[in-house]
């Protein structure tokens, strides 16, 4: 009841200086919202990589010629320079049993012409087992079969987005384009594995038979190929088996002893490169978060500041009320409420701004940016911290004070 | 733990009650501050005695120790030495807050500066000691009208301090002092800031509530013809005591009122001035 008649006085006095507790409030909310926004975007990132990742399969290994594991995956390397034969693939693909698809891939580019419309693609040279490594249905049409790859056939299977740019709603199945002056058919179309806002848009696939692209477009003699693409079998340690097997697979057939540490291929699986680069996000989302944390701070300081004052200048009404029986715990109580009162109504406008800046951001980036109810109830609790902790020091002051001496305050 | 203590007043008040009902027993009491390395003894030994229902004047001039006085007879401060008995509760050792709780419950001060909250509202100013005391807020409502009704501010209840008069402020200070019906109310300068007829018009709200509900009043004062409205007066000078005597020839202001020219009488005299 007293309590409660308290927490009514505090409400008060925040209302009769409204422009004073808004400004001081505002540091609170640029904190709290600053922490939610930023957190969530980390968190967004984190959940964008996993989405991508997700969309490239399960299971999936990679091996690279020479140290090509640069942050963009496979691509770069020269297939001249490359020491990663066709070979080398199906070589791991009988000999190391825990594989149970695998595709070695070449990777070209140029222009997509159908009649008026052409668009720059990057053709990728692949296997008739790509679909089962990467998990990835087909729309309409066909893959390309394993007689598709022996004659070099030049057919193109093409992903959701090319046909939606080259074709204009005309049906893409059986129709011709040319690729660097020669004639391919489009005999399949990808399933949409969604638009993402970072990286390759998996969606602009173009895809071909390795030896087409080879050959064809690439005018190869060796045999060379970007890197290739493994899925091993459902099985809790296949990676580590097949990383060690593919070790010793390839070090005996590119004649490397084993007592070199740098062999000239690496292998490398999606959960190892998901987690490297989600350990980045993790860290980022630590520092923005810090960043945003040191903001919150800096708005207790604010509220403790403005508590001091308010001390100070109701010093009188201080002695007033001790005079009428209030003890010092009930003058702390008030001013405690004060504070907790700017920084719990800071932080809830701050977890609206927040969360508004967050779905802002996430709308102009293209990423799904979701506000966690963990990021909303540690900065909001940290904001009632914050409250508590300033607060207490001007509360604790005014308590203090002697009721003669506030009375004759001037 | 004041609900205890004060229970137990209700057992320690029969003795008391026996010697002609004291409200405030003073037993002497001492008060010594340190300046630096200088004490100044502010109280040198003082023992005096209120009855309930008394209306005493307290006197002296500056640094008489008046103040001294008024601060521990309100529970504002603790003796050095000496006892003290308010309403035969012993408070000269009470903590910082049973004297929080013995001043809300006991104890209804009138300032020379009126001392209301700023911004808040006749009705809400009254109604500030029960809120320490944990009365609901109806009854705090219902009791706060009646304060103001007995001062004779019924119709005033919602206006804010700076829409009354230096002489409503102070019935509005007065309702506040008596609403929790205290033992004593304790008036220091009360009439300092305010002019004549108004301060007459404050002696007999005081009067009135000594003579009709038996408050015991005690007013701090330095003007002579305030002090001559009670029953008794008190003299300090040097920290101690040196009168003690009951009030002759008081004066009642009721009639005192009555004899002073009204607003309009001096707007009417200043008006005839200025034609001369």
């Amino acid at each position: 009841m007293r309590s409660l008649a308290i927490l009514k006085i505090a409400f008060w006095a925040l209302g009769r200086n409204k422009m004073r507790s808004a400004l001081t409030m505002l540091g609170i909310i640029i904190g709290v919202g600053a922490v939610i926004a930023l957190v969530s975007i980390g968190q967004g990132a984190q959940a964008l990589i996993r989405e991508q990742m997700a969309a490239m399969g399960t299971n999936v290994m990679y091996v690279w010629p020479q140290d090509n594991r640069g942050s963009g995956g496979a691509r770069g390397a020269s297939t001249e320079q490359g020491t990663l034969s066709v070979d080398d693939v199906f070589a791991i693909r009988t000999e190391v049993p825990v594989i149970a698809a695998a595709t070695p891939i070449v990777t070209s580019n140029g222009q997509l012409i159908y009649k008026n419309s052409n668009m720059r693609a990057n053709v990728q040279g692949v296997s008739e087992e790509f679909p089962i490594v990467r998990d990835w249905k087909l729309s309409e049409g066909a893959f390309f079969n394993a007689a598709d790859v022996e004659s070099r056939a030049r057919v193109l299977v093409v992903g959701p987005a090319i046909v939606e740019e080259l074709f204009e709603g005309v049906d893409p199945i059986g129709q011709t384009v040319r690729l660097r002056n020669q004639p391919f058919e489009i005999i399949g179309v990808l399933e949409s594995k969604g638009q993402t806002g970072v990286g390759q848009n998996q969606d602009e696939a173009v895809l071909a038979p390795y030896t087409t692209v080879q050959r064809k477009l690439l005018g190869q003699t060796l045999p060379r190929v970007n890197q290739a693409m493994l899925k091993t079998v459902d099985q809790e340690d296949a990676f580590a088996l097949a990383e060690r097997m593919i070790d010793v697979l390839l070090r005996e057939r590119h004649g490397i002893p084993s007592d070199v540490e740098v062999p000239d291929f690496s292998v490398g699986n999606l959960t190892e490169i998901a987690d490297a680069a989600e350990q980045q996000t993790v860290v980022m989302t630590l520092m923005l978060g810090s960043i945003a944390a040191i903001a919150l701070l800096v708005g207790g300081i604010g509220i403790m500041n403005i508590m001091l004052v308010s001390v100070t200048e109701r010093t009188r009404e201080i002695g007033i009320r001790m005079a009428v029986g209030s003890r010092p715990g009930y003058i702390r109580l008030q001013f405690l409420s004060e504070s907790i009162m700017m920084s719990l109504t800071g932080g809830a406008v701050g977890v609206l701004f927040g969360g508004l800046c967050s779905v802002l951001i996430g709308e102009f980036l293209g990423w799904s940016t979701w506000v966690s109810p963990t990021s909303i109830m540690i900065s909001f609790g940290f904001a009632a911290a914050v409250g508590v902790f300033f607060g207490f020091y001007p509360a604790h002051k005014a308590a203090k004070l002697d009721p003669i001496d506030a009375l004759r305050y001037e | 733990m004041i609900e205890t203590s004060l229970e137990a007043t209700a057992e320690a008040r029969r003795p008391s009650e026996l010697m002609n009902d004291a409200v405030i027993q003073l037993e002497n009491i001492h008060k010594t501050y340190h300046l630096g390395d200088i004490d100044v003894h502010a109280l040198r030994g003082v023992s005096v005695n209120v009855g309930r229902g008394e209306y005493v004047a307290i006197m002296g001039p500056s640094g008489s120790g008046k103040s001294t006085m008024m601060n521990i007879i309100g529970c504002l401060d603790h003796p050095t030495r000496g006892n003290y008995l308010l309403d035969g509760l012993d408070v000269s050792q009470a903590s910082k807050a049973d004297l929080a709780d013995i001043r809300n419950k006991k104890v209804g001060f009138v300032f020379q500066s009126f001392n209301l909250v700023s911004r808040t509202s006749a009705l809400e100013n009254v109604e500030l000691p029960m809120i320490y005391a944990g009365v609901r807020a109806k009854e705090r409502a219902r009791r706060a009208a009646e304060a103001l009704e007995i001062v004779g501010l019924k119709d005033r209840m919602r206006n804010l301090p700076n829409q009354l008069s230096g002489g409503q402020q102070q019935r509005v200070a007065i309702a506040r002092a008596l609403v929790n019906n205290p033992a004593i109310i304790l008036a220091d300068e009360p009439t300092g800031a305010l002019d004549t007829r108004t301060s007459v018009e404050l002696m007999e709200v005081f009067q009135t509530l000594n003579a009709e509900r038996n408050m015991t009043i005690i007013l701090v004062t330095h003007e002579h013809d305030i002090s001559e409205y009670s029953k008794r007066v008190i003299v300090f000078r040097d920290g101690r005591i040196v009168k003690d005597q009951p009030m002759t020839g008081r004066r009642s202001a009721a009639e005192t009122l009555r004899e002073l020219p009204t607003e309009e009488e001096l707007d009417a005299a200043a008006a005839e001035e200025m034609t001369e």
